[in-house]
Parts: C-alpha cells; sequence; structure tokens
C-alpha cells in the first residue's frame, strides 16, 4: 500500500494546480457550510447569553386589561416574596404626533406606545442619546422616541411629541434595546412615555394595551436560583388566573425561530455544495480520460484494476482534504459577513468566534461530498482496458457496478444531508426532487440546444461565431456542465428577483393609476366619536369610503368542549408549528382575541368555498350562522355545521358555522377570520374602523394630523406607508436570499474556470493549428470569445426560462397572487452572465493563445 | 524439451462490426519456447497486434486458449491476469508508454515497486546505466528524445526480470539510427537476462534477428519457421 501512496502523489504531477482548481468549486459550498453552522452556533450561545436581556426581565406577567385590585394585591406580595425589582409597562398601539414636523403643520404616525414605570431596562444596556436618556426619563419624565421615528419625523430631542391628549417633550432617542430588531423597530416604533403621565383615555374601552409588570430578581441568582424562584412563583399565578412569560420560554421560541433560519441558509449553502459537485464530477471526468492510457500502461505492467482504483480514490481524498480545508477557511472569512447581513432581524448581538465543531463538520462533509463526486467518474478506471495501451480504440463497455453504486450513494447522502438540514421529510423529497427535476431539466435544455445547433447551425454568421457555435457540440465539449452549473445559479438568482417583483407589484401604491380604493384607515372609532369623526373627514374634502364594525371576541367553547379545558390539556391542542404533530387545535387559536365584523354581504376580497353566507339574521336568533376562513376552521377542526360558543364581553352567544370563505389577506383593507350576519352583534360593545382616500401623502398627513388632534384615541394607518414598509422588510429578507445565492454564482464560476482550465490542452492544440494556418491571435480570441459567451447565454437562457417558470410556481402556489414579469431582470442576466464568462473563458486561455506554435507541435510529436 | 512459456492454441477473435461478425484472428495455434526470440510478421491488419493483446491476457479470445509461463489464462479474472503479468511479462510499446508524470528512475523501478521489491531504486539506476541513460534518471518523458524513450522503456521491461517480453513494433516510431541502436539493446538484454521475446514488427530486419518467425495474413498464420529451426534462437 505506500507504494501506491507513492504513486498516487506521483502519478499527480504537473495537474496538481489544476486538480486543486477543480476541487475548489466544492470549496465555497463548504465555506457557506461552515459559516452558518458556526453563525448557528454563535446565535444560539448569544441567545443563551442574552435571553434574559432580550427578554428584559425574570418573569413577566401579562393582561390584557387593567390589573384588578386583587391582582395588585397578589404582584405585590410576589415582588416581596422574592425582593424583585418591578417595571410595571403598559403598551399599544397609537398614534404619535410631531407638531413641528411637516413644516409646522405637525404630522402623525402609528407607533408603539411603551408606558413605562420603573428602572428600565431591567437587563440589558439600552443605546441611547443622550447616553443616560433612561435615567433621565425616569427622573423627570418626557418622552423617549426610537431613532427611526425621529427620523421619519426630523425631529429633534427638544421638540414634543403628543400621544392621545398629552404633549410630551422629546428628551432623548433611542438607538437600540435589548430584544428589539431593527426591523421591528421600523414596522412598529416605539414611544417611551411615563406610565403616570399617560392619557387615560388611551386605555379604555377597545384599547388594544396589554398591561404587563415586570420582575427582575435579585441579585444575579444564576439559573438555578432563578429556576427556584420561578418554580414558587408561578402556581400562584396560575391560581389567579394570570398569564406570565419567562425568559427561558422566550428564548426556546427565538432558538426555534433561528433554528429555522439557518436551516433554511444551510439549504442554499448545500445548493451551492451540489454545484460544486458537478463541477468535481465533470472535471475529474475529463482527468480520468486523460489518464486513460496510463492507466492501460499500468495495467499492462500487472496493477490490478483495485488498485489502480485506489491510486486515484487516493488523489480523490487528498483533493478532497484540499478543498475542504480551503472551504473551512473561506467559511471563517464568510462568517463574518452574516451578522452583517442579517443583523436587522436578529434580537441579540451575535459573535463572530471561530466555532471548531463547524469547521470539522464543514470540512467532514466537504471532504465525503468531494470524495462521492470524484468516485463517480474515477470508478470508471477500473474498466480501462490494458489492451488501450496497445490500441487506441480500446474501450470500456458495459455499466460499471461500482460506478452505479456510487451514483445510488450520491442519492442517498444528498437526501440524508438534506433531511439533516430540514429535520422534515415532505421538506427533504421536495427539496431533494426539486434539484433533482432542475438539474435535469437544464441538462436536457442543454443536450436539446447542443442538438439543435449542429442540426441548424446558422451559414451567414461570421466564422468566429461559426467556430464558437461548433466548439459547443465538438467532441469533449463542457457543455453540459457549464450550462448546468451556471443554469443553476442564474436560476437561483432570477426566480429569487422575479417572485420578489410580484409581491411588491401585488401590492402596488394605491393612488399610482387611476385607482379608487382607501389609502387611510382610521381605526379604534368609539360609536360616540363615529359622527363627529365622519365630518371631519368630509370636512378636510375627503369621502367616507366604508365604516366598519369591530367586536371583540374569544372562543368560549368548540362544538360544546369548553376553551378552558381544552387549553388546560395540552394533548389535545398543538403549538401549531409545523413540527409538532400533535392533533387538535393550535393554542393560539384557541385563546387569541378575534377582532369580527358583522355584515348583510361579502366583500369582493373573500369567496365562499363551502356552505352559504347569511347576511341577516332575527337580532333575537338563539344560534346565530357565522362564516370562518377556511385556514383557521382548518386548524381549529371546524367545518360547516360546527358549533361554536363566542364569549363578547362576558355575554357568550351560540353560533353554528354556516360557510367558509376564502381570503384574499394581500389586499390592504379590513379582513376578518369571522364575519357575523347583521343583526345580532348591532347592541354589542364595539368599535368601528373608517375608510377613506386621501389621495396624496400631504392630503393623508394632514388628515392624520387633524384627527389625532380631535381625537387622540383614534389611530391612523396610511396604506402607503405600510407598503413603503413592507417594500423595506421585503428589500431587506431579499438581500440576505441574494447574500446566499451569491455563493451559487460564485460556485457557477469557480466551475466554469475549472472547466476552462480541463479545455486548455485541446483549446491550445486548436490555437496552435489554427495560427499555424495563419490565424492572427485576435481571429482566435473572437472564437474563444464566441464560444465563453455562446455557452453563457445558453446558461442564462435556460436558467432564465427555468427562474421565469419556478418564480411562477411559487407565486402562484406558495404565495398565492398572480406572477407578474419583470424583463429587465432576464435582460441583465442575458448580457451579464454572458459577458462574465467570456471573461472568465478568455482569462483561463491566456496561455493557449501565448505559447509559440512550434513549442506545441514540438511537445505533439 | 522444456515446456514453452508461452502456448497459444486455436486463437479466433471475433467482433461485432456494423451488426455483421468480423473474424479478426482465425485459429492462431503457435508456441514460444523460454529464452527464444519470436518475430509477428504480417501486414496491417493482418491480426498482429490482436494475436499479441491475446497472448499478453489483454484481452480475451472468443476461442481458443493461452497459456503463459505454465498457466493458463482462460479461467483467469483479469485481476488474475494482470498478478501474472506483474510476475512474468515485460512490454516494450510501439509509442513507449512511459508515464509522464514519472521520472526515468520512476517509469524503471515501477514494475519492482509494483511488487514490493526492496532495491527497486537501485535496480533502476543499474538498468537505466545499462541502457546508457544513467545520467537522464532524474528527467521526465517529456525532457528525453524518443530514442531515449524507448531505452527507458527497454529498462522498465526488463525490470521486472520477466520471463517472457512483448515488444509491439518496438523500433515503429524511432529513425534508422536510434531504431538500430534500440533493437540491439533490446537483444543484449534479451541474451543476457534469458527472457523470451516476442515482437510485433513490420521492419524484416528486426524479423531477421529472431529465431522465430510467425507470418500472418488475413487472421491466419501462414508460416511458422519454429518448425524449421528449432534449434539455437541466437544464430
Amino acid at each position: 500500500m505506500p507504494f501506491l501512496t507513492t504513486l498516487a502523489w506521483r502519478d499527480s504531477r504537473g495537474a496538481r494546480s489544476r486538480l486543486v482548481l477543480y476541487v475548489s468549486a466544492m470549496a465555497l459550498g463548504v465555506a457557506a457550510l461552515v459559516a452558518i453552522r458556526s453563525f448557528g452556533v454563535n446565535l444560539e450561545r448569544a441567545v443563551d447569553e442574552q435571553a434574559r436581556d432580550v427578554f428584559g426581565s425574570d418573569l413577566q406577567v401579562r393582561r390584557s386589561a387593567p390589573f384588578t385590585a386583587a391582582n395588585e394585591a397578589l404582584l405585590d406580595s410576589l415582588t416581596r416574596q422574592t425582593r424583585s425589582v418591578v417595571l410595571r409597562e403598559a403598551t399599544f398601539p397609537s398614534m404619535a404626533r410631531f407638531p413641528a414636523a411637516g413644516g409646522g403643520e405637525g404630522r402623525a404616525r402609528l407607533g408603539q406606545v411603551r408606558a413605562l414605570d420603573g428602572p428600565f431596562p431591567l437587563y440589558g444596556e439600552a443605546t441611547t442619546t443622550p447616553e443616560d436618556a433612561f435615567e433621565r426619563f425616569q427622573e423627570s419624565g418626557g418622552a423617549l422616541v426610537d431613532a427611526t421615528l425621529m427620523l421619519q419625523m426630523d425631529a429633534d430631542i427638544g421638540d414634543s411629541v403628543q400621544v392621545g391628549g398629552r404633549s410630551y417633550a422629546i428628551v432623548g432617542r433611542v438607538d437600540g434595546v435589548p430584544g428589539q430588531t431593527d426591523v421591528a423597530a421600523l414596522v412598529g416604533p416605539r414611544v417611551y412615555v411615563p406610565l403616570a403621565d399617560l392619557d387615560s383615555t388611551l386605555l379604555g374601552f377597545g384599547s388594544r394595551a396589554r398591561f404587563i409588570a415586570a420582575l427582575r430578581f435579585p441579585g444575579d441568582a444564576g439559573p438555578e436560583a432563578t429556576a427556584a424562584t420561578l418554580a414558587s412563583v408561578v402556581p400562584r399565578l396560575d391560581r389567579a388566573d394570570l398569564r406570565y412569560d419567562t425568559a427561558g420560554e422566550d428564548q426556546e421560541q427565538i432558538n426555534e425561530a433561528s433554528g429555522y433560519l439557518t436551516r433554511f441558509l444551510s439549504l442554499v449553502g448545500f445548493v451551492a455544495l451540489l454545484l460544486g459537485g458537478v463541477g468535481v464530477a465533470s472535471s475529474i471526468s475529463v482527468y480520468v480520460s486523460e489518464k486513460a492510457e496510463t492507466v492501460a500502461t499500468l495495467r499492462c505492467l500487472g496493477l490490478s484494476s483495485r488498485r489502480v482504483l485506489a491510486v486515484y480514490a487516493m488523489q480523490a481524498v487528498a483533493l478532497g482534504l484540499v478543498g475542504a480545508a480551503v472551504g473551512a477557511v473561506l467559511g471563517v472569512g464568510v462568517q463574518r459577513l452574516l451578522p452583517l447581513v442579517l443583523a436587522g432581524f436578529l434580537p441579540v448581538t451575535v459573535s463572530n468566534d471561530i466555532v471548531p465543531r463547524a469547521l470539522v463538520e464543514g470540512v467532514g462533509v466537504g471532504l465525503v461530498a468531494s470524495v462521492l463526486f470524484a468516485m463517480w467518474p474515477l470508478a470508471g478506471v477500473r474498466r480501462v482496458p490494458p489492451l488501450r495501451a496497445i490500441r487506441a480504440d480500446a474501450e470500456a463497455r458495459g455499466l460499471d457496478v461500482l460506478q452505479l453504486g456510487v451514483g445510488l450513494l450520491l442519492v442517498v447522502a444528498v437526501s440524508g444531508f438534506a433531511f439533516l438540514q430540514t429535520r422534515d421529510l415532505r421538506a427533504t423529497a421536495g427539496f431533494v426532487g426539486g434539484t433533482a427535476a432542475v438539474f435535469a431539466l437544464l441538462a436536457l435544455a442543454s443536450v436539446g440546444i447542443r442538438a439543435l445547433v449542429r442540426r441548424l447551425a446558422p451559414r451567414g454568421l461570421p466564422w468566429a461565431w461559426r467556430q464558437g457555435l461548433a466548439n459547443l457540440h465538438a467532441p469533449g465539449n463542457q457543455t453540459l456542465v457549464l450550462t448546468v452549473t451556471l443554469g443553476l445559479g442564474v436560476f437561483l438568482v432570477l426566480a429569487l428577483a422575479l417572485v420578489q417583483t410580484s409581491v411588491l407589484s401585488r401590492i402596488a401604491l394605491p393612488g399610482s393609476g387611476g385607482a379608487s380604493g382607501p389609502d387611510v384607515v382610521l381605526f379604534d372609532v368609539q360609536p360616540d366619536q363615529r359622527d363627529s369623526l365622519r365630518a371631519l373627514v368630509r370636512g378636510q374634502g375627503l369621502a367616507v369610503l366604508g365604516e366598519v364594525p369591530i367586536v371583540q371576541m374569544r372562543i368560549a367553547a368548540l362544538d360544546g368542549v369548553r376553551t378552558d379545558s381544552l387549553l388546560a390539556d395540552s394533548s389535545a391542542t398543538s403549538t401549531g408549528r409545523p413540527d409538532d404533530r400533535t392533533a387538535g387545535p393550535p393554542r393560539w387559536a384557541l385563546a387569541r382575541e378575534y377582532r369580527s365584523t358583522y355584515r348583510s354581504a361579502l366583500v369582493p376580497t373573500e369567496t365562499v368555498m363551502e356552505g352559504r353566507f347569511e347576511g341577516t339574521v332575527d337580532a333575537a336568533a338563539a344560534v346565530v350562522p357565522v362564516s370562518m376562513e377556511a385556514d383557521l376552521a382548518a386548524d381549529l377542526g371546524v367545518g360547516v355545521g360546527s358549533a361554536v360558543t363566542w364569549d363578547v364581553g362576558g355575554v357568550e352567544i351560540e353560533t353554528r358555522v354556516t360557510s367558509l370563505r376564502k381570503v384574499d389577506w394581500a389586499q390592504v383593507q379590513p379582513n376578518f377570520f369571522v364575519v357575523f350576519p347583521a343583526g345580532p352583534l348591532d347592541a354589542a360593545p364595539q368599535t368601528s374602523i373608517l375608510l377613506t382616500r386621501a389621495g396624496s401623502s400631504e392630503a393623508s398627513a394632514r388628515l392624520q394630523s387633524a384627527v389625532v388632534d380631535t381625537f387622540p384615541n383614534v389611530s391612523a394607518v396610511d396604506v402607503r406607508l405600510v407598503l413603503e414598509l413592507l417594500d423595506g422588510v421585503l428589500g431587506r429578507v431579499a438581500d440576505v436570499l441574494r447574500f446566499m445565492a451569491l455563493f451559487a454564482v460564485i460556485t457557477g464560476l469557480v466551475v466554469l474556470a475549472g472547466a476552462v482550465r480541463v479545455a486548455l490542452a485541446q483549446r491550445t492544440r486548436e490555437a496552435v493549428l489554427l495560427r499555424t494556418m495563419g490565424a492572427s491571435r485576435a481571429q482566435v480570441r473572437r472564437t474563444l470569445v464566441a464560444e465563453y459567451a455562446l455557452l453563457g447565454a445558453l446558461g442564462a437562457l435556460t436558467g432564465g426560462a427555468l427562474a421565469v417558470g419556478g418564480a411562477w410556481a411559487l407565486a402562484r402556489f406558495a404565495f398565492d397572487i398572480p406572477f407578474v414579469l419583470d424583463p429587465s431582470w432576464l435582460l441583465v442576466a442575458l448580457v451579464a452572465v454572458p459577458a462574465m464568462t467570456a471573461a472568465v473563458g478568455l482569462a483561463g486561455s491566456r496561455a493557449a493563445l501565448s505559447r509559440p506554435p512550434l513549442d506545441v507541435l514540438r511537445a505533439e510529436e | 524439451m522444456p515446456d514453452p512459456v508461452l502456448a497459444a492454441h486455436d486463437l479466433t477473435k471475433t467482433f461485432a462490426s456494423g451488426g455483421r461478425a468480423l473474424t479478426v484472428l482465425d485459429g492462431v495455434s503457435f508456441s514460444v519456447e523460454p529464452g527464444a526470440t519470436c518475430a509477428i510478421v504480417g501486414p496491417s491488419g493482418s491480426g498482429k497486434t490482436t494475436l499479441l493483446g491475446l497472448c499478453a491476457g489483454l484481452d480475451r479470445p472468443t476461442r481458443g486458449t493461452v497459456t503463459l509461463d505454465g498457466v493458463p489464462l482462460g479461467p483467469l479474472s483479469e485481476d488474475e491476469r494482470a498478478a501474472l503479468r506483474a510476475r512474468s511479462v515485460g512490454f516494450v510499446f510501439q509509442n513507449f508508454r512511459l508515464l509522464p508524470s514519472l521520472t526515468a528512475r520512476e517509469n524503471v523501478a515501477l514494475p519492482l515497486d509494483l511488487r514490493g521489491d526492496a532495491g527497486a531504486r537501485e535496480a533502476a539506476e543499474a538498468l537505466l546505466a545499462r541502457v546508457g541513460l544513467a545520467d537522464r534518471a532524474g528527467h521526465y518523458p517529456t525532457q528525453l528524445s524518443g530514442g531515449e524513450q524507448q531505452r527507458v522503456a527497454l529498462a522498465r521491461a526488463f525490470a521486472g526480470r520477466p520471463r517472457l517480453l512483448f515488444a509491439d513494433e518496438p523500433t515503429g516510431n524511432l529513425d534508422a539510427e536510434t531504431g538500430a541502436t534500440v533493437e540491439s539493446l533490446l537483444f543484449e538484454l534479451n541474451r543476457e537476462a534469458g527472457t523470451a521475446l516476442v515482437v510485433v514488427t513490420h521492419d524484416p530486419e528486426l524479423a531477421a534477428r529472431c529465431g522465430q518467425t510467425v507470418r500472418m495474413r488475413g487472421g491466419r498464420v501462414v508460416a511458422d519457421t519454429s518448425a524449421a529451426e528449432a534449434a539455437s534462437p541466437l544464430l
């Protein structure tokens, strides 16, 4: 065996640098995996370490109404018993008006108010300007405002902000609070005001305020002591029927979410690895065919096929190690980029620590993948007949069992790895099937186009282009592997871009193009405010486009089974997460507060799927027919005919589901899970939503400002602003996806560079022959540009076509929206990809052009 | 009379070509004594190379048997035949077939290395000196002329002290002068090592130096001089 090692080493002489280039295609995939895995481990640790900071306390007791006197007594007793520091908070969405904004006219927008009483934050550090803003705020009041909102409103410290009927001096800007992501700050910017100084009307009927008592246990108690304290407190909260959260539960949820994130990212890295694998397999198959003569000679000299295979397998293992190690080192670099890309979505600060386990795993996966992908063509060396040494035309025939076995092993390994990433059989099947389908379609397209080019090569083309076209189907061409790898990269990047365009165009800004739908939604309108609000809107010269009543309710019983007993029995309910196989309705759907409406007819965004919608019913009906949204009904296990008892402000109403509706949630207008008929709820406690159309941002700002001035409790949502936010958030998501897709593209280019290198010997021979016959260097260069540009165009075309198909399918089936084709993306791909491939191809073939013809001819002798 | 080192009996090889069976060899029988020299001659397409491939166990006959160094090849697997080659057979090819990534010394040492012989390097250097290339031991094939490459190939062929050496047009790619040098070396080494030699050649001079000539035409043996000149092969 030692001699075989020596032979393997010697045999690789002169080919080592290009062999390393072949496997470096693998390196990017390994880099992505190492980076993502390391990031994942660091993220988990960050969540672990910062969980308490993110959660902000050890225990939070919540209520959707002010704490009762009994609650207060219990909270006092608990605080004394645990010697805790307590922070009281009421938080709710409300309009924040900045009188100085908009050139003195004042502007308002919906924000999340956090009315605080006590030291904040209880754990961690807030970043503020000035640095001690929260201390000052606690001592002397005023308001603190999130930096994003300050920026939007062009507000400065010292300006005032109005929340409800109160005006506060802005005493500081909040740049960051533990646990609050940038994205969250963008969607619901926070305004901090003193609880004692809050306009109490904001907490009145219809308010969506949550009341929180957050406790910090004394000292640095450590997890065991904290757990013990919690264990002593929790039963008392349970008995009082108070809802509470702990840092531990919060941490579990964050961990679960970040697990999904890293697993998804890993799949993208895995695609890069697969692409690299295809590159390795193709380069090695060329290498093997170059080595056929050597193999035949070795066989003549008496080396058994097994030992010949061992020689090349050793080379593959060594190469795999190099590729994987290079990838691991690269991965450490990429790891540093991930927190930058993902920071906006993360509630914690993730370190860049090197994770040895991730490195080992990455190298392991990279090694196994390189060896498997390399062994696939390498297994063929066993079948090189020794006769080849005396007869150039002696070829191996038939099917190699080992090659077949390695191929099968590859499929198993790919599926297994996909399963490890997703932990879900269906997702694995989808991923493997989808990848295989894309590979197969790209390969098929490539073979088809190659055949087409051979038959239908246009005669009128300049010589260089005809030659370039001919090279696409000449013997030993790399057309297949290059179109597959380039096409896959183009497919990934383009499909993402196209889906994004479709999603965004679906929610296009109203007002652009004669739309007449509502663009400002005023909600939380109290019954006694309706008339005067309507008058105010009309006074601004705007039309009231609709008024929708909202009634808050909870599910009291499902088909006669009380919700309380369902919720108490964990085996009868599920968490509602995709991996939870527990039968039974998800807890969130049972426990949530439903904001339902009543009306006599369906609206255009609703379609009845099953049953019949009943619009009017006698106000005194014993059982009220209701319509439920189809997905919610499925979650709750409810169908047409099911009985649902609703608790409406303490009064129970018996209903029967008589229809299931499909709702187009993508439309910006009030949509509802449950719709009651007109009649029975007329007298129930309710608020309403008023829809109007301002037509322009200025008119909308004026209206919001006026509404907040007169009705501080009414909130306004500017649909334009919502759409801009959505655009911004989607843009950030797309950035992350694009960053990962970039790996696929770069891998495609590395494979391309490898393939160019593979074909170099042949290219050099051709170039020299052409030049011997009198072709100029420029002419030869043009044939090369033509060939590689054509290859790039082929990849861009097939990948682009697949991307259009994939994006259409995603839009149609995953997002349920019409597909909008934005041809500009396709055009960019069709220009950029051929240009890049031509550049790489030309750069890689420099050697072919620079060698003097005589040199090559002599070497050929 | 010792057992022949190579005995072919009724060798027939047919290929399927364009839907028809093409008989390249048709009932060829001949044998080579230990240490003897045998030339296989005949026009292009007469089946010489096919016969060589079958005799060396590189291919399987459609019918007939080959016994190499006393071992019938028929029942052996491809890998068993490879092992037999490693033990008993040397090769010289028309286009040299040196491994391009190995130095001259490493190429010569290869058969010994494959067997795991200690002292392969020294033996290789001695053989290179014998073929007059002591100073080129560290050179790669591309750094050697055709004649030098074939001399390295000769050294490699004899390195394993084979019982039988197959040479396929050993001077076919060389000019007359270089060819003559290689030819002389081939016969000298053959004599020194007591190796039997089977040479496929177009070169009448080379054939004339062999003790036995098997003349082929259309896949059949038309003349075998071994019957006529059974005595010393080195006249």
